[in-house]
């Protein structure tokens, strides 16, 4: 795919963040906080980062993979994969209906290109893609395998487990990347269960560990992820914490917890809207 | 609908607020009673109680085999914890650690699992678990609870803080018919016939209970008797009662919210082939899992309503 310059790849952040509000108040359910803030990652990995081929191979060879651990940002995938030719765009607005392949967690039962795991059971996406590394490594397979992860998720101990495997095996073909948005359900993760110092427990089990500050700042997230991949290769598995902020987008939806899985009304979805410049067409 | 129906209600709620208002209630009851929740405390309507006994109250994040582990724990010490999360989390992610810490260790753990089933909804499959009836049925020492509305879910929650012994409560999101009395007494494992009949008994338990007694409706009107009995509770099942319908209406129809596979079905037909093999039709998922859609397509595209069991029935009253 050839590259696209940062105002371009912005229009489709914007684009993103529409499509996600759109499909979360077409059905009156679903999450559109964390998927508003992670908006610039999806477009930087699919627009700018994976070398990847949307004519969908479930096998996944010789392309850089993407896994979505926190599946709850369905909404946020689904339209970056539509939107850089996976599927019709179209098809987003059968989100969360009855008998959609946009399920309202991700799954492959109903073949949704781009998928290649179920994901919505928090705690799993990393042991996964560390055995698609693994697989590549053994295959000889020089292709990169990226999983994000949510703050709040990184309480599961399976995370740790698998964090653990990471450096033992020397997964240097990995890129963990974390949505350090601060939030998760019942509120901000430090009330709910300090992370406390996320950078240096990775560092103990490990990592060589980025930060990107400045995680809704498309040319930061993009050059986080170059840095990143220039680490790969070196011994070490890679993890990327992107500061992130929750519902970011729009005025009256960032920054809190109250949007992680609740829909906007008709109101508050114009109002939205509103801040959202249309670029690429309203699905 | 003008059908005659033996229980009506006025309102509909879910049965997720009769557990959270009970478990408030059961505080307030008991010094004894503490909680737990893995970062679902507004799911699971635990919030009245965490605010009226903050002290008793434990976030433990997104880390449920903590949670379990914790809640075993705390039993060991004389307090009796109910550990909540979604069903899923509840059962399947942790079944180890409550086979272990829990059932076998013999631990005063209440286990409170939200959102069964299909009518969770839009989630779809991965938070729609439809297998945790039946791996908590089989776990020796489990008592396993399926209440119908928002009241019996009350009640079972009072009930279930006075009986000494692991639990496995389940119950759902969807807001549905309440027509159980508010006063009721919750008796674990006494089956509670609810409408009297000749030609066919109809089993159900959870949200289906409801399916049910609009199932007698319509089979009455076409001249039909049907026994309904409410099995809330799933383990230990009410043999007698089972035995006792099936002996005067000759068959039988199972209904729930679950896989066939491991369901009350299996239980019910474990009991009948014993002591006395009559016709039982099911009605549950066959083998498959479910997927996002509104809790009334999910119900109907699977063949989990009032018209699948008055099907059910027909078939079973003509294998007589
Ligand atoms: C194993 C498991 N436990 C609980 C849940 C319910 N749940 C869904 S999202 C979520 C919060 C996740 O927090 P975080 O990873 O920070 O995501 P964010 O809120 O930032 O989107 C929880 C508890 C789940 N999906 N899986
Ligand atoms: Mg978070």
């Amino acid at each position: 795919m050839k590259k696209q310059s940062l105002p371009e790849l912005q229009k489709i952040c914007s684009q993103l963040r529409r499509d996600v509000l759109r499909m979360v108040h077409a059905v009156q359910s679903g999450h559109p906080g964390a998927p508003l803030g992670c908006a610039e990652y999806f477009v930087a990995l699919y627009f700018d980062q994976l070398h990847h081929n949307p004519d969908f191979q479930m096998n996944g060879k010789g392309e850089d993979l993407f896994f979505l651990s926190n599946g709850h940002l369905s909404a946020g995938w689904y339209s970056v994969l539509a939107r850089s030719g996976y599927f019709p765009v179209e098809e987003l607005k059968t989100f969360r209906k009855l008998n959609s392949r946009l399920q309202g967690h991700p799954a492959t039962h109903e073949h949704l290109p781009g998928i290649r795991i179920a994901s919505g059971s928090l705690g799993q996406g990393l042991s996964v893609a560390l055995g698609v590394a693994q697989t590549k490594k053994l295959e000889k397979d020089s292709s990169v395998v990226h999983v994000l992860m949510g703050d709040g998720e990184l309480q599961e101990g399976q995370v740790w487990e698998a964090a653990m495997y990471a450096a033992h095996y020397g997964m240097d073909n990995v890129i963990a990347t974390v949505d350090y948005n601060g939030q998760q359900i019942d509120g901000p993760t430090e009330k709910i269960m300090d992370l406390k110092n996320l950078k240096a427990k990775w560092e103990a089990f490990g990592w060589e560990v980025i930060e990107t500050k400045e995680g809704n700042d498309l040319a930061s997230v993009i050059a986080g992820l170059e840095k990143a991949k220039s680490l790969t290769g070196k011994g070490k598995p890679i993890l990327n914490l992107l500061y992130t902020e929750m519902g970011y987008g729009v005025d009256f939806m960032v920054g809190t917890h109250k949007w992680h899985g609740s829909p906007p009304n008709d109101e508050q979805l114009a109002l939205a809207l509103g801040q959202l410049e249309e670029t690429l067409g309203d699905y | 609908m003008s059908l005659d129906l033996k229980y009506t209600y006025t309102e509909k709620k879910d049965t997720r607020s009769g557990f959270g208002d009970g478990f408030l209630e059961a505080g307030r009851r008991n010094p004894k009673v503490v909680g737990l929740c893995a970062d679902l405390i507004g799911s699971l309507k635990m919030g009245d109680f965490q605010k009226e006994f903050p002290d008793r109250f434990f976030q433990t994040g997104i880390a449920e085999a903590n949670m379990i582990g914790l809640a075993a724990g705390m039993a060991l010490g004389g307090k009796i914890p109910f550990a909540g999360t979604f069903a899923n989390f509840a059962t399947g992610r942790v079944y180890d650690q409550i086979r272990q810490s829990v059932a076998y260790s013999d631990k005063n753990v209440k286990i409170c699992a939200s959102h069964a089933g299909l009518t969770l909804g839009e989630d779809g499959a991965t938070h729609q678990i439809l297998e945790d009836l039946g791996m908590m049925k089989m776990l020796p020492h489990m008592t396993v609870i399926n209440p119908c509305d928002y009241n019996q879910t009350k009640a079972a929650t009072l009930a279930i803080a006075e009986f000494e012994g692991p639990v496995y409560l389940r119950f759902g999101r969807p807001s549905w018919p309440v027509f159980t009395p508010a006063d009721q007494k919750f008796e674990i494992g006494k089956a509670w016939k609810m409408i009297d009949g000749r030609d066919v008994t109809i089993f159900a338990t959870g949200h289906l209970v409801w399916e049910a007694v609009v199932a007698e409706a319509i089979l009455r009107e076409e001249g039909i008797r049907a026994e309904v009995i409410n099995i809330h509770t799933i383990k230990p099942l009410d043999t007698e009662a089972i035995l006792e319908s099936v002996k005067k209406t000759g068959c039988a129809v199972s209904a729930e919210e679950h896989q066939l596979n491991g369901g009350l079905g299996d239980s019910i037909a474990q009991t009948l082939i014993r002591h006395n093999p009559a016709p039982l039709e099911y009605v549950g998922v066959n083998d498959s899992f479910g997927e996002s859609g509104t809790p009334t397509q999910l119900l109907e595209k699977y063949g989990l309503n009032a018209e699948n069991i008055v099907k059910a029935a027909k078939r079973a009253m003509a294998r007589k």
